[in-house]
């Protein structure tokens, strides 16, 4: 039976990736009117917009490093790869991505439609929400790539130090994606008990981001509050993988901390998986 | 006006009928700016300034930033939103009333909830204002009006434009969302530190710089000239463009059908 499972999950993900892809170019081939230069502008425009929020944000960091260059807590060229990475992969990390759908079942009562079929509803969703996330980030990804190693040199994004750094930095990300999810399907699971999926959300979403580093690095948090977020589930999300793909947690360190994650992700599918049988047992259906 | 009034009371109440989820959002909101001005806080725990601008200093611009893009954002939203308008055909029910256009997609919608942010705007004031080294004689004081008045308005201007586009597009372009929502990311620190050529774009093309960096330099005490003092009125002359770019879009509006 977990093998067949294994598959039926597998295929999910595939599934609603490539899904999602076709759907995204579709609307926004259509949308936009479906003439060629106004294709253009939506594609161009998209590439301008997608360069110049992370180029202007190295801006202000880097007139605090010419302001005082010994505060500077990493390597400038660190903080710059850390900036682009983050923007390329948004939205793996981002924890205000939101799955409307999602959302929508618990809150109009399709969810009794859901739980009638034969499939594990966490696994469903977390598929779901994880496939989403990757066909997202596929779609973004590329134009700012293109653009972070374009661009002039102080700005210009770096490789990692190594080959083996790429591969730690792939597989910490795929356990970022892993916490992400695992922490945001808490946020769903909640929604069977407070339906009201505006002020809490953008509040829980608004902290974990914070902490996990999406506003400043984490290295820039001053003393006491590093180390804390450093250790909570927060720090094993982005944090972790573009820090090692800067180069700024390397060798033991880099292994530590990919441990750390493995820990929170146990931690949190655990939790995750109680509340959601313990809810299931007795759910109330919203509505008609 | 009484009409713009009526409207303004019935979305008031229609927002506050599920209370506890209006208020979170508020708080939401509130927070949302809040891990802004954390981050702020830490990083100058570590520099003290940034180029010569200390905390308060900075601390002035965020305000002022927030407060005007909140003003913008909770009169405005009908324009933030008119992608959704013009596509499930709301836009052409409002053709066909005699009323102002303009108007009638300003009363559309009103969104209260971005009240959060100007009570963290309002708090922030309250920090930065004693504490910024500034003395407030008369002209300070209308400098800062002027800042934050002018600012909201041209936000609003820049929203037009943006529904401006979606004339042309039907969908809203995400590149705008770099001068609206890019511009209160990025104007909490004085525009000047991101380098020359981005303070000649946003001071001739894009007005942000006109009611934050110039006045703010005013208000320091780093140019003496009245002229300074005046930049935000003279950045108002961008609603006229932005205005007629949105009558151009409406001339050759051809209906969504739906």
């Amino acid at each position: 039976m977990p093998s067949c499972t294994g598959s039926i999950i597998y295929e999910k993900i595939l599934c609603t990736v490539s899904h999602t892809l076709y759907k995204q170019f579709t609307v926004s081939r259509c949308g936009i009117g479906g003439i060629g230069n106004a294709v253009c502008v939506g594609v161009y425009g998209n590439i301008g917009f997608f360069g110049v929020l992370p180029h202007k944000s190295i801006s202000a960091f880097s007139a605090f490093y010419r302001t005082n260059p010994a505060a500077f807590p990493m390597e400038f060229s660190q903080t710059v790869s850390y900036i682009w990475m983050q923007q390329a992969f948004l939205a793996l990390f981002m924890m205000w991505f939101w799955e409307h759908d999602i959302a929508a079942l618990i809150m109009e009562g399709s969810i009794a439609y859901e739980m009638v079929r034969p499939l594990d509803l966490y696994n469903r969703w977390f598929c779901q929400i994880a496939a989403n996330r990757l066909a997202r980030a596929v779609l973004r990804c590329s134009p700012i790539l293109i653009v972070a190693f374009l661009v002039p040199e102080p700005y210009r994004m770096t490789l990692p130090p190594n080959a083996a750094h790429l591969l730690l930095f792939i597989f910490s990300s795929f356990l970022a994606l892993c916490v992400v999810v695992a922490f945001s399907m808490l946020m769903y699971i909640s929604l069977f008990y407070t339906l009201s999926p505006m002020g809490m959300r953008i509040i829980a979403a608004v902290i974990s981001d914070f902490l996990a580093g999406a506003t400043v690095p984490l290295p820039f948090f001053p003393e006491p509050f590093r180390t804390i977020a450093e250790l909570l589930p927060f720090g094993a999300m982005q944090n972790m993988p573009l820090r090692i793909y800067s180069g700024n947690i390397a060798g033991t360190d880099a292994l530590a901390g990919i441990a750390l994650q493995i820990f929170w992700i146990i931690v949190l599918l655990f939790i995750g998986r109680l509340m959601m049988s313990r809810t299931l047992k007795k759910v109330i259906v919203q509505g008609g | 006006m009484q009409l713009y009034i009526k409207f303004f009371a019935m979305h008031l109440k229609s927002q506050m009928q599920y209370k506890l989820s209006f208020f979170l959002t508020i708080l939401g909101q509130f927070f949302m700016s809040f891990t802004a001005l954390l981050g702020l806080y830490f990083m100058f725990l570590r520099f003290n300034a940034v180029e010569d601008y200390t905390f308060e200093h900075v601390l002035l611009c965020f305000a002022v930033l927030l407060m005007a893009f909140s003003i913008a954002e909770t009169f405005g939203r009908g324009f933030d939103l008119f992608p959704q308008m013009l596509g499930n055909g709301e836009f052409d029910r409002a053709l066909v009333r005699p009323r102002n256009i303009v108007f009638q997609v300003l009363a559309s919608k009103m969104d209260f909830t971005r009240l959060g942010r100007l009570i963290q705007a309002i708090l922030v004031f309250c920090y930065a204002i004693p504490n910024s080294g500034v003395i407030w004689t008369w002209d300070k004081v209308l400098t800062l009006l002027f800042m934050i008045g002018c600012g909201s308005l041209i936000f609003f201007a820049l929203f037009i434009v943006y529904a401006g586009f979606t004339f042309f597009t039907v969908e809203g372009l995400e590149f705008m969302n770099i001068f609206t929502d890019g511009g209160r990311e990025f104007g909490r620190y004085p525009f000047s530190i991101y380098g020359k050529n981005i303070l000649m774009f946003l001071t001739f093309v894009i007005p942000l710089a006109l009611f934050q960096y110039y006045p703010l330099l005013y208000l320091l005490d780093r140019e003496k000239s009245m002229f300074y003092m005046f930049t935000p009125i003279i950045g108002l002359l961008f609603i006229i463009p932005s205005y007629t770019f949105f009558r151009i879009g409406l001339r050759r509006y051809k209906s969504t059908g739906s």
